[in-house]
Parts: structure tokens; C-alpha cells; sequence
């Protein structure tokens, strides 16, 4: 074997034989995954609850194409005394409560769910003036549709694949070069390999490899799972995620060096690489979007790289833009791995000492 | 070998003036007590550190700035146990072989020459101190090279594991190859070594072989025995004594003629507990600091 490879093959196993940091890298994030996926992932599309006492012959006597969009608007379960109506509506468990009295429909709601009330009387109020249209038998002058902007099938589920992908590959690539770097130091490996005729290049690039290869497991593993178990959707050029991954496992190494170079032992170093790498999850919409974030935060989280891996996959992932959108992430990424690097190298030593 | 080498940290100077050379296929010894700088010469022969001043040639060649054509002709054990994390003990040799370019069987016949192989599956977090010493000179000699340094192989050994070793170790110069050790204990050295340098606080004291330096020391022989079997008084007259001391364990003569003294001691009758100890190299570390050798 050469030594390059005999290198990659021995990190390679130090890491999967280190359960704790397999643990962390791949399962931890592989986690949040189920969870967000599992929760929230039939948020969007989640029906309102109403309660419809006795018979309403607007719900009862619709048409079947006017039945089904309020089947998808609409979780019907039907009472027969309007104070069990009511009830539900107080306790949450309704949005709205339908009646009809003659020819009048009835609605109640509680102000504790506005939002949940309001959109549901909005929607009710819509399928009236549809029945009374068709009851005049005017042809309607105008229609009504909504497209969403995105993929239509844009569920919650888009949108935390890529951000919890970036928050795993962060982790372990910036865990992975800290801990390298420190414990071999720490252990005298270092030194004993500089007396080993291999080329510090050898030694990087197979460290590098190794990451990047874990990166592009995790990356298999959790769009695997996300596209089996949630339904995500894959846009077209959602190639462009493979660079752009290299190019952040350079980025977050590049971190990685930066908290095991200024640091004299692995726990030290760990804890330093816990500092920048769990804020920065949250900056950079990892675990929530950023879409409603305040301007400061914004700003704040377009200096961290994440920010700019997060968006790059998003954009080629699921947001259905082509192949160039990930251009510009992956010179930022590029460059932000450049300037740490050259930060880390001011600190670096071989020695603890 | 090595001329005027010198290096100090900050006020310090741990390596100051030191001068030997080594032959080829020599088994060569750096004796000394706890910071004496010996772990610092081997680094600043091996090229793992600059010296300050003076200069370093091994194998013909200068080790520092590293290079590349002359590491895979020295072996090197540190005194700390570098190894990969959370391999075997097989995995760890066999990677250190393919980083010198030999094949996989060099590494599992080192493996067995260190009496390793029932170890080749455990990880080297598991194994024990002598273990790992054995494991890391092994590591040093998987590529052959024809001159390695070890740095303490035996140290933190227990006295039966540092003689099982003595074994490993004397015989890795039959083939010719060249041994550079430090060690903390005479007795090793005075085993092992066909020459060994003294050194303390940075310097060299003596330089010579075993014999030679405890020859040339013209030392005297300690003779002990039970400690009421004679008195201090008589002891002292006994033909050849030079001086004599007692304690609750035995009485001590030190003579320059045992032979003397032995048959004078038998004509009295005054043999129990009979020991005769010659001088050792701590004898001449005594010597020459007026301190008592402590490792
Ligand atoms: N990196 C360093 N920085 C500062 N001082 C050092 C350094 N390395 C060694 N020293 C000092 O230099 C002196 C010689 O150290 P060295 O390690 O060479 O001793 P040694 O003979 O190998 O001791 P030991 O038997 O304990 O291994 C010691 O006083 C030590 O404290
Ligand atoms: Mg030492």
C-alpha cells in the first residue's frame, strides 16, 4: 500500500472507530433530521380543523370539485349539539364551528387562534360566494389560482435537509481537523511522522480526503433518508451540492486548524471548535429559516460560512435555481478557507511546548 | 558525529558543548539522570530540532532542515509512544511499514520479533507500558535501518520486563546496525553498550567503554557481611581494609586488594553473609559530580 493511502486508511479508521464522534457527526444531526422531518414536515400542508354541527347543506350539497379543495382546506368532524361545537372551538380543537341556521351560515371562532380563525373564516367566506355564484348560474368573470413561487412540493422538509446537512458537515470537519491536529500532536505522532520519509503534503491531503469522504457519506445518508422517508424533492442541479460540500469541509478544516492550532489540549480544542460551530449553526439557518430574521442577525450571519453553504444548497438543491448559483457561495467558501488558513499557520507549531 | 552542539531555552542550556561520534555498528549509550539533556542531543541528531550552534552529520549528511533521503536510513523511537489513534497493534506497524515503503510481512515479523503477535489485534490503548515500548521499537526497525535511536526503551518497565528487553535490544547490532540509547539506569548500560557517554546538566563526562571508565576509576571493591559477626574495630584491622563502616544491616569494607581481605576474613571465621560488590558506572558518576547517582 502506498503511504498516502496507508494514512487515509488509518484516520479513516480512527474516525469510524471513534463511536462517540460518529455518534456526534452523523446520528446527532441524522436525528434532527427525523425529528423536523417527521413534526413538521405535513405543517404546510395541514388541514384546519372544523366542527359542523347537524347538517349544512352548503358542506353536505357541494359539488365534487368544490368538495375536494375543501376536503384540502378542511378537517371535518361532525357534531350534533352546538354547545360540543362551541366547546371544541374554546378548547383549540376546532378552528371554526359551522352551523346553518335556514338559509345563514353561522360561524364560530375564539380569538385565542387569530390567525388559525381568520384564515378559516376567510376560507369558508369564499366557498359561500362560490355556492351563491353557482346558484345565480352566472359564469364568474374572473377565476382564482395561487402558485406558489418555489417547487410546489416546498414543504418543510426542503428547507432543513440542506441546513441540517451543513450544520453535520460542519461539525465533523471542524471537529475532525481540531482533534487531528491536537491529538497528534499532544500524542508526539506528529513528530514521529516528520522523522517518516512522508511528505507533509501526503499528510494533508489525506487528512482532506478522508473528511470530504465522510462529508459526501453524510451527504448520501441524509438526502437518501430525506428523499425515502420525507418526500424531498430533489431539484435539477442539486449536483452542484457535491463542490459545494468540498468546498465547505475546506472552510470549517480550515476552522478546525484555527481552534487545534491555538490550543494545547483536544479538549481545549474541541470546545473551542463547540464555540464556533453551534452559534453558527443557529446564525446560519440550520435549524430555522432566516427569512423572517432581523436585519442584524442577517448581516451577522453573511460573515459565517455555513450561512453561505446553507444558501448555495438551498438555491441548487430544492430552490430549483441552475447550476451557477452555487458559484459565488463556493469562492466565499474558498476564500474564507484561504484567510483562516493563513491565520492558523501564524499559530501553528508542531510542538506543544 | 556530532561537534559543539549546543542548545539553550531561554537561560537554560540543556545541551552545552557536546562532542562524540559514533562508529558504525556501534552500540552506543547516553547515560544520564533526568534532564540531563539526553533526549535533546538524540532530537538534534535525529533532525527534529536546529541546534543553536556546532554540527550535527549523520550518515555523512546534515539532518536539519529535514531530509527526506536520509530518514528512511534511520529508525526512531521516541520516548513518548506515538501512535495512531484507535488502531491495532497490526494496523500500526503495517501503516508505519508502508510509510517507509516496505511490505506488510516485515511489519508482522517485527510484530513477532517483539513477542507482539498474540497482541496484533488489540488496539495500542489497551496494551500495557512494556507493550508499547515494544511495539514503538518495533515501529523504529520495520524498515531495517542502519541507525536507530531509542530514547528509554525501558523506561517504566518492571526488572523482569527491562531484562526480557535487554535481550531484543543486544541483539540489534549483530547485523551491523547501528544503536544510539538513553537510559537512565547504569546497570543497563554497562549491559548493552559498547560505549557509553556520561552526561549531566548538559555536558559530557566521561566517554568510554563500560569497563574502561569503571577501570580507570581504580575504584574500590566493597566487601560486606552479616553485621554482628565482627566488630567495627577489628573490622578496620583486617589486612587490606581501607576503611569500613556499619549499619543495622551489614558491615562494609572497601579494600583495593580483596584477595587480602577474603583470606583474612576466613582465617577469622567472619564469612556470613558474605557480598562483594566491584564498581559500577554509578561509581563513577560518583566520582565525577561528588553526587550520589539518582535516576
Ligand atoms: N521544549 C523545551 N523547552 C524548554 N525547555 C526544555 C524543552 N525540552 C527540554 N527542556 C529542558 O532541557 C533540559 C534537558 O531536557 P531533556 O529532555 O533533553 O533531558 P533528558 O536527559 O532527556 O531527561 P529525561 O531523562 O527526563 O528524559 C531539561 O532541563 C528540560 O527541562
Ligand atoms: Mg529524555
Amino acid at each position: 500500500m502506498s503511504a498516502f493511502r496507508s494514512l487515509s486508511v488509518a484516520i479513516l479508521k480512527g474516525y469510524l472507530r471513534d463511536k462517540q464522534a460518529v455518534f456526534f457527526t452523523v446520528f446527532f444531526p441524522l436525528m434532527f433530521l427525523v425529528l423536523f422531518g417527521g413534526i413538521f414536515s405535513d405543517q404546510s400542508q395541514s388541514k384546519l380543523e372544523l366542527t359542523q354541527v347537524g347538517n349544512v347543506s352548503l358542506i353536505d350539497q357541494m359539488p365534487q370539485a368544490t368538495r375536494d379543495a375543501f376536503d384540502d382546506a378542511f378537517e371535518v368532524t361532525k357534531v350534533d349539539d352546538v354547545q360540543d361545537a362551541l366547546d371544541r372551538v374554546r378548547d383549540g380543537d376546532s378552528a371554526v364551528a359551522v352551523e346553518q341556521r335556514g338559509k345563514e351560515i353561522v360561524v364560530h371562532y375564539s380569538d385565542a387562534d387569530r390567525v388559525q380563525s381568520s384564515v378559516a373564516q376567510g376560507t369558508l367566506q369564499s366557498f359561500v360566494q362560490t355556492a351563491n355564484m353557482a346558484a345565480t348560474g352566472m359564469v364568474p368573470m374572473f377565476t382564482y389560482t395561487s402558485e406558489r413561487v418555489e417547487d410546489e412540493s416546498l414543504q418543510t422538509i426542503q428547507f432543513v435537509t440542506p441546513g441540517l446537512l451543513g450544520w453535520a458537515i460542519a461539525t465533523s470537519a471542524t471537529f475532525g481537523a481540531a482533534a487531528t491536529l491536537v491529538g497528534w500532536r499532544s500524542t508526539k505522532l506528529l513528530r514521529r511522522l516528520r522523522l517518516a520519509p512522508v511528505s507533509t503534503r501526503s499528510l494533508v491531503v489525506a487528512r482532506i480526503g478522508v473528511t470530504v469522504l465522510i462529508a459526501m457519506v453524510q451527504m448520501v445518508i441524509f438526502v437518501g433518508l430525506a428523499v425515502a422517508l420525507f418526500g424531498l424533492e430533489l431539484a435539477g442541479s442539486w449536483w452542484m451540492a457535491v463542490p459545494l460540500l468540498v468546498c465547505g469541509t475546506l472552510s470549517f478544516m480550515a476552522l478546525g486548524l484555527l481552534a487545534g492550532a491555538v490550543s494545547n489540549t483536544v479538549e481545549g480544542a474541541t470546545s473551542l471548535a463547540n464555540i464556533f460551530v453551534l452559534p453558527m449553526a443557529f446564525l446560519s439557518g440550520s435549524f430555522f429559516p432566516l427569512d423572517g430574521a432581523p436585519r442584524w442577525l442577517d448581516v451577522v450571519s453573511h460573515t459565517l460560512p455555513l450561512r453561505y453553504l446553507n444558501d448555495g444548497m438551498l438555491d441548487v438543491m430544492v430552490r430549483g435555481k441552475g447550476p451557477e448559483a452555487a458559484l459565488i457561495p463556493i469562492a466565499i467558501l474558498l476564500g474564507f478557507a484561504t484567510v483562516v488558513l493563513l491565520i492558523a499557520s501564524r499559530f501553528f507549531s508542531w510542538e506543544t511546548d | 558525529m556530532i561537534d559543539d552542539v549546543r542548545k539553550t531555552y531561554g537561560d537554560l542550556r540543556a545541551v552545552d558543548g557536546v562532542s562524540f561520534g559514533v562508529g558504525t555498528g556501534e552500540f552506543f549509550g547516553i547515560l544520564g539522570p533526568n534532564g540531563a539533556g539526553k533526549t535533546t542531543t538524540l532530537e538534534i541528531i535525529e533532525g527534529l530540532r536546529s541546534p543553536d550552534s556546532g554540527s550535527v552529520s549523520l550518515l555523512g549528511r546534515s539532518p536539519w532542515p529535514r531530509n527526506r533521503e536520509l530518514l528512511p536510513r534511520i529508525g526512531v523511537q521516541l520516548q513518548a509512544s506515538a501512535f495512531f489513534e484507535r488502531l491495532t497493534a497490526r494496523e500500526q506497524i503495517r501503516t508505519f511499514a508502508s510509510l517507509y515503503g516496505v511490505g506488510t510481512t516485515s511489519g508482522d515479523a517485527w510484530l513477532a520479533r517483539v513477542g507482539l503477535d498474540d497482541k496484533g489485534d488489540t488496539q495500542t490503548s489497551k496494551l500495557s507500558g512494556g507493550q508499547l515500548q515494544r511495539l514503538s521499537i518495533a515501529c523504529a526497525l520495520v524498515h531495517e535501518p542502519e541507525v536507530v535511536f531509542l530514547d528509554e526503551p525501558t523506561a517504566g518497565l518492571d526488572p523482569q520486563a527491562r531484562r526480557n528487553l535487554w535481550d531484543l535490544l543486544s541483539s540489534l547490532n549483530d547485523d551491523g546496525r547501528t544503536v544510539v540509547l538513553t537510559t537512565h539506569y547504569m546497570d543497563e548500560a554497562e549491559m548493552l553498550c559498547d560505549r557509553v557517554a556520561i552526561m549531566d546538566k548538559g555536558s559530557i563526562l566521561e566517554l568510554d567503554s563500560p569497563t574502561a571508565l569503571i577501570r580507570a576509576l581504580d575504584a574500590a571493591v566493597r566487601i560486606s557481611i552479616a553485621p554482628n559477626v565482627l566488630a567495627l574495630a577489628d573490622a578496620r584491622q583486617v589486612d587490606g581494609v581501607d576503611a569500613a563502616s556499619a549499619d543495622d544491616s551489614s558491615l562494609t569494607m572497601t579494600t583495593r586488594d580483596p584477595a587480602a581481605v577474603m583470606s583474612d576474613l576466613a582465617r577469622r571465621g567472619a564469612l556470613t553473609g558474605l557480598q562483594v560488590r566491584g564498581a559500577t558506572l554509578e561509581d563513577v558518576f560518583l566520582t565525577r559530580t561528588g553526587r550520589e547517582y539518582r535516576a
